[in-house]
């Protein structure tokens, strides 16, 4: 058992969640292993971000268990910043703080530590992520879309969590940019030895940094494993993700 | 194994070894500052340090950075430091927070006082000067598009008109009438309490009745409408502009004006005359109710009295006044509305501005009126 909780940092058994009379995720089970980069495809409204919003706890659960490094959701409270990092899909900075403050947040409700020492843990996180201790003292609103997630991941890395979660990291970042965030991410999650979960459309993400991808069709993971036994997959959802026209199109050009 | 971050320092000869122990990590930054500082000393003294890693169970960035100060004050006089030791899963991190914290752009020089007072100084009167410019230009916009509307009445915005007149007029009346109705009571309890000792109870009526139609009818509601669908008005638009609605209807050719504020701004001109008239009835009954119950002043009495204190031109005072009212709390909520920026607190600023500038304007507007009509005799 001891084994088992040391080599998964998340377990999703029997998971149901659903919305009045509609049922989004149905009896799911997905396993994350610690130090992994895991993907989560998914048609547009298909349950992905709800999955993820489960298991973070912002959607109430039917039926199922959850256990984030061996512990059962829903205990964490006041805690949970040293547990996980969020990035949400737009960012969701705090409009009224600056970026060091946005950064600063989790150090000061978390810890009791030196105004000094807190400066320098957020310049610190900040050129981590790839940006300059100038841009600290700017408003969420002044920053681009790129600096906006570089910010955000930089306040979800903060107390330095096993975990951490990404909504659509690349979305909205020109290929350069999505490269440069894939590339990032890539760089702390072996550095920090990150656990990543990932929902993601980008297939040129899925393809460099995932170790793992899992495909979420009909309420239920149909397909997970490392992207070429994905490609290879029968299931007819799976199928028209990777061997559509753009997906053919784009593997064609990465050959 | 130790559940507390340890530092031995040991010297030896000229070099001090620093030997972390334990876990070096964000949960334990308490320990992990004292620690440091307490060989602070120790490392200016000697010649060189090196920092023996072998005992470190854990490390997060905030303890590989606390170790890297260490090793950074101890380098900066141009002496030896260096890891030793170091496990192989944190050597990335070691170096990647070696990168850090190199750059410390300078702080700014803090300004002059007396200067600084004058730039605010400055910067407020451009302001109001600003807020004038762009009240005028709303007022500007708005009678352009009655212009438009008068040529083509078929380009009013009926639909979009109803609905604000439901949102704004219909669903307030409980709470206008409410309101209302008590400041009436209220103001006649106080007549009569206040009166009674000299034996001026009956002026209680005319008092009410005057100052109810004249000023206080009025103004209640319009401050009331102020609070309510002003900054409803502000928000709305404020948060269109956010998701960039706006932009979107400029782009298909069509004015915002057109489609969203001269819709809201003529239910506000519509509705506020119908608010005052109703809410003035309310406060009425309310001093009635009062003078039955309280000043022992049958409703028969109440009615003849307030039909021999009042005249018309009370009414009209009033009334005259709610439209030209609802026309400055339209474009304030209005102009407010569409000075929002990209952030949450932007939107909130804004909100508040709009419902305090317009409170302030109808109070002014108020003001100005009762000079006029007294000048003009009414």
């Amino acid at each position: 058992m001891d084994a088992l909780q040391d080599q998964f940092a998340i377990r999703v058994r029997d998971l149901v969640v659903g919305f009045g009379r509609q049922t989004v995720l149905d009896h799911l089970s997905l396993d994350v292993r610690r130090g992994e980069i895991l993907g989560l495809v998914g048609a547009s409204g298909g349950g992905k971000s709800v999955l993820m919003r489960t298991i973070i706890g912002l959607i109430p659960r039917r039926s199922g268990t959850i256990e984030v490094m061996g512990q059962p959701t829903g205990g964490h409270g006041r805690g949970a910043a040293t547990i996980w990092g969020i990035l949400f899909q737009q960012g969701a900075l705090f409009s009224s703080l600056t970026v060091r403050q946005n950064v600063q947040f989790p150090l000061r409700e978390n810890l009791v530590l030196s105004q000094e020492l807190m400066d320098e843990i957020a310049i610190a996180k900040l050129e981590m992520v790839g940006l300059r201790a100038q841009d600290a003292d700017k408003y969420p609103s002044e920053l681009s879309g790129g600096m906006t997630k570089r910010v955000a991941l930089a306040r979800a890395l903060a107390l330095d969590p096993p975990i951490l979660f990404l909504d659509e990291p690349t979305s909205g970042l020109d290929p350069i940019a999505a490269g440069d965030f894939d590339a990032l991410i890539k760089t702390l999650q072996k550095t920090l030895g990150l656990t990543v979960f990932m929902v993601t459309h980008d297939l040129a993400s899925l393809t460099t940094v995932c170790d793992r991808v899992a495909a979420l069709a009909d309420g239920k993971i149909v397909a997970i494993g490392p992207m070429r036994e994905l490609l290879q997959s029968e299931h007819p959802w799976v199928r028209a993700y990777f061997h559509g026209k753009r997906s053919q199109m784009l593997q064609h050009e990465m050959r | 194994m130790n559940h507390e971050p340890l530092l031995l320092a040991t010297p030896s000869g000229d070099v001090l070894n620093l030997r972390p122990e334990g876990p070096w990590t964000a949960a334990n930054v308490v320990t992990l500052e004292t620690l440091s500082r307490s060989v602070g000393a120790d490392v200016d003294r000697s010649r060189a340090v090196t920092l023996d890693m072998s005992g470190v169970s854990a490390l997060d960035t905030l303890g590989a950075w606390v170790l890297e100060k260490l090793s950074r004050r101890a380098a900066s006089s141009g002496r030896s430091a260096e890891f030793v030791g170091v496990a192989d899963h944190f050597t990335g991190l070691l170096d990647e927070v070696r990168q850090v914290n190199r750059h410390t752009p300078a702080p700014a020089a803090a300004p002059n006082p007396v200067l600084a007072r004058l730039g605010d100084l400055g910067k407020s009167t451009v302001g109001a000067r600003e807020d004038i410019t762009i009240f005028l230009q709303m007022l500007g916009a708005l009678f352009m598009a009655i212009i438009g509307v008068l040529r083509r009445p078929r380009s009013l915005r009926l639909t979009s008109l109803v609905y604000q007149l439901y949102r704004i007029g219909w669903q307030a009346i409980p709470i206008v009438a409410l309101i209302t109705f008590l400041i009436g009571a209220i103001i006649a309890q106080q007549g009569f309490f206040h009166f009674r000792r000299f034996g001026a109870e009956s002026y209680t009526v005319d008092m009410v009745g005057i100052l109810v139609l004249r000023e206080l009818g009025v103004l209640i509601v319009a401050i009331m409408v102020a609070g309510r669908s002003g900054s409803a008005y502000t928000a709305e638009l404020g948060s269109m502009k956010m998701r960039e609605e706006i932009d979107a209807l400029s782009t298909m050719g069509l004015d915002p004006v057109d489609v969203l504020i001269l819709p809201r701004v003529a239910a506000l001109v519509i509705a506020l005359p119908i608010l005052t008239f109703i809410g003035s009835i309310a406060a009425l009954y309310g001093g009635g109710l009062v003078a039955q119950f309280y000043g022992d002043m049958g409703p028969a009495i109440y009615i003849a009295r307030l039909h021999e204190a009042i005249s018309v031109t009370h009414f009209e005072v009033g009334i005259l006044k709610a439209p030209f009212m609802a026309l400055v709390i339209g474009i304030v909520a209005c102009s407010e509305g569409l000075r929002v920026k990209g952030s949450a607190e932007s939107l909130g600023r804004q909100t508040t501005t709009s419902v305090v500038k317009s409170i302030f304007l109808v109070i002014v507007l108020d003001g100005l009126f009762a000079v006029f009509f007294a000048s003009i005799g009414m």
